[in-house]
C-alpha cells in the first residue's frame, strides 16, 4: 500500500500515458454529474431548512442531508481521480475532458430533476462542448 | 430574470474562478507526486483540495436558488481563468485554437442564459 500507480516518467508523459489519462478523466465525468445532482437535491429546501438555524445545528442538518453527503463523496472520488490524471498531461488539455460532464448534467436536470427543457440550453451546452473540445487541440498547435 | 437567479449566478461564477485556482494548485502538488504515499501530504496538493472545497461550497449556495440545467455550464466560464493562469504558472502557450475554444463557450453560456428566460 506504500505505492501509487505511477509511469517511469513523471514529467515527460507519453502518448500512451496522455490517452490513457484522457479515458480516466471521462469515464470519471458519469461520477462527476451524479455529484451534481445530489448535491442539487440536497441543497433544495426541502432537504435542507436553513431558516433560524445556529451553526450548531446547521452543521448538523448539512451532515445528516444523505444526497448532499453522497454528492460530495462522488465529487471527491471524481477529484481524486483527476489529480492522478492531471499528472499525465497539460492542464489545459486533460482539463476539458470534464466538459463532458455538461452534457450528463443537463439530461439528468431535465430527466430527474424536472428542469424546462428547450432548445437554447440544448444548443449552448453543444457550443460549450464544442468549445472545450476546440480548446483542448490548443494544446497541439505548439 | 428574478434577483435570486442573478445572486445564484453571481454565486456560480465566483466558485467558477475559486474552482480554477484550485485546479493549478491541484496541478502543481500532483506534479511533486512520487512512489511513496506521504508524497500526497504537499501543501500545494492540500490547497488544491481546500480551494475546490471552498469552490464547492459557493457553489451549493448558488444552485440552491435556480435550475440546474441554467447554473451548471456556468461553471464553464472558470476556463478562462484556466487558460490565463496555465500561461503564468506552467507556461503553457495561449493559441488560437484555445482562444476560438474560449468564444464558443461564452456564445454557449450566453445561449444557455436565454433558455434560463424562457
Amino acid at each position: 500500500m506504500s505505492t501509487i500507480p505511477s509511469s517511469p516518467k513523471l514529467h515527460a508523459s507519453s502518448a500512451a500515458a496522455r490517452q490513457r489519462a484522457a479515458i480516466t478523466v471521462a469515464s470519471c465525468t458519469i461520477f462527476g454529474a451524479v455529484a451534481q445532482i445530489l448535491i442539487k437535491v440536497g441543497m433544495s429546501p426541502a432537504h435542507l431548512d436553513t431558516t433560524g438555524k445556529g451553526l450548531v445545528s446547521l452543521v448538523l442538518a448539512v451532515i445528516t442531508d444523505w444526497p448532499l453527503v453522497a454528492g460530495y463523496a462522488c465529487y471527491g472520488l471524481f477529484t481524486v481521480a483527476m489529480v492522478l490524471a492531471l499528472r499525465e498531461g497539460e492542464l489545459s488539455k486533460v482539463y476539458p475532458i470534464i466538459a463532458l460532464t455538461y452534457v450528463w448534467v443537463t439530461l439528468l436536470s431535465y430527466w430527474l430533476l424536472k428542469d424546462t427543457p428547450n432548445w437554447y440550453k440544448n444548443a449552448g451546452i453543444a457550443i460549450i462542448v464544442l468549445g472545450v473540445a476546440i480548446l483542448g487541440q490548443g494544446g497541439e498547435q505548439e | 430574470m428574478t434577483p435570486l437567479m442573478w445572486r445564484s449566478m453571481g454565486l456560480v461564477f465566483f466558485a467558477a474562478i475559486v474552482g480554477s485556482f484550485g485546479s493549478v494548485f491541484l496541478k502543481m502538488g500532483a506534479l511533486r507526486l512520487n512512489k511513496s504515499i506521504l508524497s500526497f501530504v504537499n501543501s500545494r496538493l492540500i490547497l488544491g483540495v481546500g480551494l475546490y472545497l471552498a469552490s464547492s461550497v459557493f457553489y451549493a449556495m448558488g444552485i440552491r436558488g435556480g435550475e440546474l440545467s441554467v447554473l451548471y455550464p456556468l461553471v464553464s466560464l472558470g476556463y478562462i481563468f484556466t487558460l490565463v493562469w496555465s500561461k503564468i504558472f506552467f507556461n503553457e502557450p495561449i493559441t488560437r485554437y484555445k482562444v476560438a475554444g474560449l468564444c464558443l463557450i461564452l456564445v454557449g453560456v450566453f445561449l444557455v442564459g436565454v433558455g434560463a428566460s424562457r
